[in-house]
C-alpha cells in the first residue's frame, strides 16, 4: 500500500528523533572514552574540547594502574562480582526452587513471610546494627552475605522452577535420585538460561556495590572500587582537585575519566549477554504462578 | 454428648494424623528442606531481625545494653522528629523529587517506546535499543561521575560549549533551583530506555489484524498509535502509574546522597540522607530508626492501598 505524505513525514521525524535520543544517551559515554585516551598535553591544550583525539596515549591508563589504591579497589570488585555472584545463585536457586514444589510442607507461610520482606523496609539503621553486632564491619563479607538473595529474586526464580514439569522430577526420583541430585542434575541444568540472566544481574550489581560499603567499610585500604571512584570523582571536584592528584604531568580530568572508564568495561563486557537474557528475567515477574 | 466426643475423637485423630503426614512429609522431603535452608536462615537472619530491630524506634537504645537492656520510651523520638523544624522540609523535598519523576520521567518510556515501535528499519531499532538501554547497568557513582565531569563548571564541556557561544556558564550542579531537574535528568538518562521493555513487550502482543483493519479504515500511523497501540498498553501504564504512586516516599537514595552538596542542601535533603546523617554519621541510632519507621509504615499503607486500587481496575496487583 502506498504511504501518505503526511505518514512520510512522520515515520522521517521518528528516525530523527531517535537518533538524536540515541545520541543524547551516547554522547556522555563516548565523550568520556575520548578524553580518557587523549594525549596529556593535548587535552591541557584544547580545554577538554575533544572530540577526537589527535593523538592517543594511555598515559593516564598507566598511571592509574600502577597505583596500588586502585588495583586495591578494583580486586575487591571483582572479588565480590565472582565469589558473590556464585553463592547468589546456589541459594537463590535453591529456596526458589524448594518453594516451587507443592509437596514443600509450609511452603505458603513461608511464601508470605518473604512478600512480608518484600513490602516492609525496615530502614537502614537496623540492618546496620545487625552487622555490626555480628562484628563485620570492615569485613569484606559485609558487602556479600547481607545481600545474598532478595524476595524479589525468589519470587521471579520460583515461578521459573514451576514452568518445568512434574514429571521429569517424577521419573528421576522413580530411578533413585534424592532431591539434592534432581536440583543439580536435572533442575539447574534445565534453567541454565535463568540463572545466566540471574548470575549477571548479580554480577553487576556486587561490580556496582557503593553504599553497603559506605555503611560497613571503614578502611580504605578494602573500599570497592565504587567507593574509591566516589572520593576520586566527586568529593575532590567540589574541593579543587585533591583527591587523587598526580605529580607527573597528568590532567586530573583525564585521570578520572580512565577510571570511569576501567569501571565500566567489565559491565560493557557482559552487556551483549545481559541484554539477550535481561527481557527475560523483567518480563518473568509478569508470569505469575 | 456421644456424639460430641465422636466428633472430638476424630477431630483429633484427624490433627495427629495432620501431625504424622507433616512429620513424615518433613522426612521424605528432607533434602528439599536442606536446599531451601540456607535462603531460609538468610531470611531470618537478614530480614527478620532487622524487622525486631526497629523497635530500638521506642527506644533510647544504647549499643553496650542492646536491645533488650535499652530504656523504653515510647513515641518521644517520633514527637521529636514531627515537630522538628527539619520534618516539613524533608516531607516537600521528597514529594517533590517524587512529582518531577511522575510528570517527568514516568511518561518517557511510554513515549520512547511507541517511537521505537514506529521505527521500521530492524537494524535501525535493534541499534538504538542497545544503547539506550545501557546506562541502565551503571551504577550511580558512575552516573554522578560523568555528570561532575561534564557539567561541572570549570572544567566541564557543557559549560565551556555554552561560554564559547558567548553565553553565560550554569551552575547545574550547585543551583538549588536546577537540582530537581538535575535529578530528573539523570533518571531518564539511565532509566528511559530500560523502562520501555515492559511497553515493547506488551506491544508486541498487539494482533497484527488490528492494524490491518485500522488501515484498512483509512488510519494514518498517527492515529494506529493513538487508536491501536496505545489502548493495547493501557493496562501496563495503569499498574505501573499505581505502583509508582505507592512507592511516592522512594526517591533515589544513592543518587540524591552522590549529587548532594552543601549549596543544595536545602532542596535535597529528604527522609534517607536525614536517617544516614542523624543515624550512621551522628549515630542517633534511636532517633533515626523512628524516621526510617515512619517512612516505612507510610510507604507500607501506600502500597497497600495502591494494590487495592489495582485489583479495582481490574489487574492483578503485586500480590
Amino acid at each position: 500500500m502506498k504511504e501518505s505524505i503526511g505518514d512520510r513525514s512522520i515515520a522521517v521525524a521518528i528516525v530523527v528523533i531517535l537518533i538524536a535520543i540515541g545520541l543524547l544517551t551516547f554522547f556522555p559515554l563516548y565523550y568520556v572514552f575520548v578524553v580518557s585516551f587523549t594525549d596529556p598535553t593535548e587535552y591541557l591544550q584544547k580545554q577538554g574540547f575533544i572530540l577526537f583525539p589527535l593523538k592517543w596515549s594511555l598515559a593516564s591508563y598507566r598511571y592509574l594502574l600502577s597505583t596500588s589504591t586502585f588495583l586495591n579497589a578494583t580486586s575487591v570488585s571483582a572479588f565480590l562480582a565472582i565469589v558473590g555472584t556464585p553463592l547468589s545463585l546456589i541459594i537463590t536457586s535453591g529456596l526458589a526452587y524448594s518453594l516451587s514444589r507443592t509437596r514443600f510442607w509450609g511452603r505458603r507461610v513461608l511464601l508470605i513471610l518473604i512478600l512480608i520482606t518484600m513490602l516492609f523496609n525496615p530502614g537502614f539503621i537496623p540492618p546496620y546494627l545487625l552487622v555490626r553486632d555480628l562484628g563485620l564491619i570492615n569485613n569484606i563479607w559485609s558487602l556479600i552475605i547481607p545481600v545474598l538473595t532478595s524476595g524479589w529474586y525468589v519470587i521471579l526464580m520460583r515461578s521459573f522452577f514451576d514452568s518445568i514439569p512434574a514429571e521429569l522430577e517424577e521419573a528421576a526420583m522413580i530411578d533413585g535420585c534424592n532431591d539434592i541430585g534432581i536440583f543439580f542434575r536435572i533442575m539447574l541444568p534445565l534453567s541454565l538460561p535463568a540463572l545466566a540472566a540471574f548470575g549477571l544481574f548479580y554480577a553487576v550489581a556486587y561490580w556496582n556495590t557503593f553504599f553497603s560499603a559506605v555503611l560497613y567499610i571503614n578502611n580504605p585500604q578494602q573500599w570497592p572500587l565504587q567507593l574509591l571512584l566516589q572520593n576520586m570523582l566527586i568529593d575532590s571536584s567540589t574541593s579543587g582537585d585533591a583527591g587523587m592528584t598526580s605529580d607527573v604531568q597528568i590532567p586530573s580530568q583525564t585521570l578520572k575519566m580512565a577510571a570511569v572508564v576501567i569501571a565500566t568495561v567489565p559491565i560493557l563486557c557482559v552487556y551483549p549477554f545481559l541484554q539477550k537474557h535481561f527481557a527475560k528475567g523483567v518480563m518473568l515477574g509478569s508470569v505469575k504462578g | 454428648m456421644q456424639i460430641m466426643t465422636a466428633q472430638k475423637s476424630s477431630k483429633l485423630a484427624a490433627a495427629s494424623l495432620k501431625r504424622r503426614t507433616a512429620q513424615s512429609n518433613l522426612k521424605r522431603d528432607k533434602y528439599l528442606y536442606l536446599l531451601a535452608l540456607p535462603g531460609i536462615l538468610f531470611f531470618l537472619v537478614f530480614k527478620y531481625v532487622p524487622m525486631w530491630g526497629v523497635l530500638i524506634a521506642f527506644q533510647d537504645y544504647s549499643p553496650y545494653d542492646g536491645l533488650l537492656g535499652s530504656q523504653w520510651v515510647g513515641f518521644t523520638h517520633f514527637i521529636a522528629f514531627f515537630s522538628s523544624e527539619q520534618f516539613p522540609i524533608l516531607f516537600r523535598n521528597t514529594l517533590m523529587i517524587s512529582l518531577y519523576n511522575l510528570v517527568f520521567f514516568f511518561p518517557m518510556p511510554i513515549l520512547l517506546a511507541l517511537l521505537l515501535n514506529e521505527g521500521r528499519n530492524v537494524l535501525f531499532k535493534k541499534v538504538i535499543q542497545s544503547i539506550v538501554y545501557l546506562p541502565h547497568f551503571l551504577s550511580w557513582v558512575i552516573i554522578a561521575g560523568i555528570s561532575y565531569l561534564l557539567l561541572s563548571q570549570t572544567s566541564g564541556i557543557v559549560n565551556q560549549v555554552l561560554v564559547s557561544f558567548g553565553m553565560h556558564k550554569i551552575d547545574f550542579l550547585t543551583n538549588s533551583h536546577l537540582f530537581w531537574w538535575l535529578l530528573t535528568g539523570q533518571s531518564m538518562w539511565k532509566d528511559a530506555g530500560w523502562g520501555t521493555i515492559i511497553f515493547l513487550a506488551s506491544i508486541a502482543g498487539v494482533d497484527p489484524a488490528l492494524y490491518e483493519a485500522a488501515k484498512m479504515d483509512g488510519a494514518g500511523r498517527m492515529r494506529q498509535a493513538w487508536h491501536v497501540t496505545l489502548p493495547a498498553i493501557r493496562s501496563v501504564i495503569v499498574i505501573l502509574l499505581i505502583l509508582r504512586l505507592g512507592q511516592v516516599l522512594e526517591v533515589g537514595f544513592e543518587q540524591i546522597y552522590l549529587m548532594m552538596n552543601g549549596a543544595v542542601s536545602q532542596v535535597a535533603d529528604v527522609f534517607d540522607t536525614y536517617v544516614y546523617r542523624n543515624g550512621i554519621q551522628n549515630g542517633q541510632f534511636s532517633f533515626s530508626t523512628a524516621v526510617g519507621l515512619f517512612k516505612s509504615i507510610v510507604g507500607l499503607l501506600l502500597v497497600i492501598i495502591a494494590n487495592r486500587i489495582a485489583k479495582q481496575f481490574g489487574e492483578e496487583g503485586v500480590y
